[in-house]
């Protein structure tokens, strides 16, 4: 088990240096630190000297693959590409364009992101769940075919439109919530409320569906049929034996996206106005902001591979068969 | 009058016509014929196939881009002068690109929807509802809308005649008859009833366009209706144009790696398990933030706006292209892998069969119910996706119409009281509507061509 971590968190080196690659070719094979310097420093005459003062204060002043004024190996370590990825390896993000350490602003924001993301993935997997196994249970009924329905209809609308609804009508109609914010602790609750809902309810169109999906392959299988002439209820069938063998390919997809919910919801946290890491993502971008840009992307990656690693795991832990 | 070509134009009739010829060469393959007649079976894809058959048909007015020579000017210049480029939803619409009004009015009013502030002959200031200025103030509207249903039933019922006699022929009664039962092979009944609703939906909000602004007005006075319409372009080019450009090299990547094996394989995996590692909105977030700055160093290579708006839509096709084509690749790289194990390809090879061939013949045959699916499924997500993405700030050029936009400058207006709504939900609604068409169509085209649905 341990060496098998161990293997794969060495197989994620190149994928992370892969990526790390990527990033640095679109940040700054695309614009040149020059380009970036110019735009940054937005005067209208700019100096050789003062884009040159720019990149040193920044540490953007080597070359970016290759530097010819070294000799031997330090030709490629004395580089742009290497400084940088260093520095994200060992999670020096630097600082933001606004003077900001990013590492610090990155710990701050990440625990109301947090507040939001957790219970709408817990609460949603709970409702999900429940509700493809009661539609399992009752399939081939009207039941079944109009939730059906309602699924494709939840799924076809718009997530914006849930969120600007919601703020509609429990804000400003109703006020029962209110309408952004955020507090930490149990005095928060108000906030984090219609957010999680919305999170909930938006996703439910899909979710039912691909659980509901994962159940029905089960239920014709063979053990399915033992169980039920064995004089099983439907029900210990279905909650007990379907509900246990459909945990693998749930966990597929439910685990890989646990460590991801460090990174928050962009487009809910900027709604309702929750300082977590994807209200900060959307400032930064639309300040264009390079280098927080630079650390999501890092950090959403390699919260994505441990989520693989994860998935692994719990396919040891919930599945007998399976052995590392 | 000069006709200009956009770079999405070329992609969109370029990929019309590949999409025609791919049509032609299919239908003279009976199994081909069988199955999509097994999916149109259905009365709900056929009715979702129509509608969007409609979005598809308002795309490709909105694909034709003219520009008109102006009056020759008095500067003795060489050059023929030509105005803003314009397309034929623009030429269709122009009554109202041209009254825009002054602010915000509701659908149908007649004044507008804030009071301004006037002062009336006597010097008294008050504060007052002005009158719309477009607006015909003598409308019979409901005489004109009776009017517009009986064009709309004319011009429909018209269509139709002329498609049943072209596939029946001189059984022509005999059809007739059985439609009305219901009793054909394809929901024919349905597929009719759609299109007389939509033609006559579209003949009426027409008609009423001259009179009023029939969705209403947004911020600036422009008419919701008609940015609602130039919408449908950019939505429908996003979820088709991303998956057809992306589609060769999923194919070819995913193939291949299921298929040589090896360091091929090795390779391929790492290069999709990196990109789909990176989350999706950073990377296109970091795509189009560095084009964005790209464009902004060039400012010369365009000369109007709507081209820069239309390279910019074309690099976030681009740019979304790149993130999405790695799921399909592990799919289609799983599927190969099966596939060549399979004792036909193996019976090929004993036959010295080359290794082309095999993959023409045997292979990319066996894959299409995936990539179908995939292109069908991938379009709804997409098309939600950009309505996403314009909020953030990475979608589509400001100045381009789409829904993701309209909802945008919508959303700031919601603090007010009473609440301008027509905006937001003339966008959701149109995207509401193509998006479920889609899935509608997708969910029976996954259930027809999957085998694992067989049992």
């Amino acid at each position: 088990m341990f060496a098998y971590i161990l293997r794969r968190l060495i197989y994620a080196i190149p994928i992370l240096i892969g990526v790390n690659l990527i990033t640095f070719m679109l940040f700054f094979m695309v614009n040149s630190p020059d380009d970036m310097a110019r735009v940054q420093l937005g005067a209208k005459q700019i100096t050789p000297q003062m884009i040159q003062a720019w990149k040193e204060h920044r540490g953007y002043d080597k070359p970016l693959f290759i530097n010819h004024n070294e000799e031997g190996i330090s030709m490629l370590t004395e580089t742009l590409f290497v400084t940088e990825s260093l520095k994200l390896f060992s999670f020096d993000f630097g600082i933001s364009d606004s003077n900001r350490n990013i590492g610090s602003d990155i710990q701050e924001r990440m625990g109301p992101s947090l507040a939001i993301a957790l219970p709408t993935f817990m609460i949603a997997l709970i409702t999900n769940i429940s509700l493809a196994l009661i539609l399992v249970l009752f399939r081939g009924s009207v039941l079944d075919s109009t939730m059906m329905i309602l699924a494709v209809m939840i799924m076809s609308i718009s997530g914006l439109f849930y969120i600007i609804a919601g703020q509609v009508l429990f804000s400003k109609m109703w006020h029962w919530v209110p309408i952004s914010g955020y507090e930490s602790g149990w005095n928060g609750i108000s906030f984090i409320l219609l957010p999680v809902m919305i999170g909930v309810f938006s996703g439910i169109g899909s979710g039912v569906r691909w659980y509901r999906s994962i159940f029905l392959e089960q239920i014709n299988q063979d053990y399915v049929r033992t169980a039920r002439a064995k004089g099983l209820s439907e029900l210990r069938v279905l909650f007990v034996h379907v509900l246990r063998n459909g945990m693998l390919p749930i966990l597929t997809g439910v685990v890989v996206v646990i460590p991801t919910l460090f990174m928050g919801s962009l487009i809910m946290e900027s709604f309702f106005g929750i300082p977590g890491l994807g209200s900060y993502t959307i400032d930064a971008i639309s300040s264009q902001d390079f280098a927080i840009v630079k650390a999501m992307v890092f950090l959403g990656s390699m919260l994505y591979i441990v989520g693989l690693i994860l998935t692994d795991i719990s396919y040891t832990l919930f599945d007998p068969r399976v052995k590392l | 009058m000069m006709f200009s070509l956009l770079w999405t134009d070329i992609l969109v009739w370029g990929l019309l016509s590949v999409l025609l010829f791919f049509g032609w060469g299919a239908s003279r393959s009976e199994q081909i014929k069988k199955q999509w007649h097994a999916i149109f079976k259905s009365s709900i894809a056929m009715a979702s196939a129509i509608i969007l058959f409609f979005y598809l048909f308002f795309t490709l007015l909105d694909s034709v881009h003219v520009r008109f020579a102006m009056e020759p000017t008095k500067t003795k210049s060489e050059q023929v002068q030509y105005s803003e480029i314009v397309s034929l939803l623009d030429l269709i619409f122009a009554h109202n690109i041209q009254s825009t009004e002054r602010t915000y009015s509701a659908p149908f009013a007649t004044h507008e929807y804030t009071k301004s502030i006037i002062v009336d002959e006597h010097g008294v200031t008050k504060q007052e509802y002005l009158p719309l200025k477009h607006i015909s103030k003598k409308a019979h509207s409901l005489q004109k809308s009776f009017i517009a249903v009986m064009i709309g039933l004319a011009i429909s019922i018209m269509f139709i005649l002329v498609h049943i006699f072209w596939r029946s022929g001189k059984g022509f009664k005999n059809e007739f008859k059985l439609i009305m039962q219901g009793n054909t092979k394809l929901p024919w009944r349905t597929a009719y009833g759609m299109i007389i609703f939509l033609i006559i939906l579209c003949t009426w909000f027409y008609m009423l366009s001259f009179d009023y602004h029939v969705l209403g007005t947004d911020k600036v006075g422009g008419d919701v209706l008609y940015q609602s319409l130039k919408s449908i372009r950019t939505g429908v080019l996003i979820g088709i144009l991303t998956t057809l450009i992306m589609l060769p090299v999923a194919i070819l990547l995913g193939v291949s790696a299921g298929l040589f094996g090896g360091w091929v394989d090795d390779v391929i995996q790492y290069l999709y398990t990196t990109l789909s590692s990176i989350p999706g909105v950073l990377l296109i977030a970091a795509g189009v933030l560095s084009m964005q700055v790209m464009i902004g160093n060039n400012p010369t290579w365009f000369e109007t706006t709507l081209e820069r708006s239309d390279l910019r839509l074309l690099f976030l096709i681009l740019i979304l292209g790149i993130t999405s084509w790695t799921g399909l690749c592990r799919l289609l790289r799983a599927e190969t892998l099966k596939i060549s194990q399979m004792e036909f390809v193996t019976a090929a090879k004993a036959f010295g069969v080359g290794r082309l061939t095999i993959i023409r013949r045997h292979i990319i045959p066996n894959l299409m119910h995936i990539i179908l699916i995939s292109v069908v499924l991938d379009f709804s997500g997409l098309v939600l996706a950009e309505a996403v993405l314009s909020y953030v700030g990475v979608g589509v050029d400001p100045t381009m119409h789409s829904w993701g936009n309209m909802i945008n400058q919508a959303r700031l207006e919601m603090a007010r009281d009473p609440m301008v709504w027509w905006s937001l939900f003339s966008a959701f609604v149109f995207m509401f509507i193509l998006v479920l068409a889609a899935n509608l169509l997708s969910d029976r085209v996954q259930t027809v061509l999957d085998p694992r649905n067989k049992s």
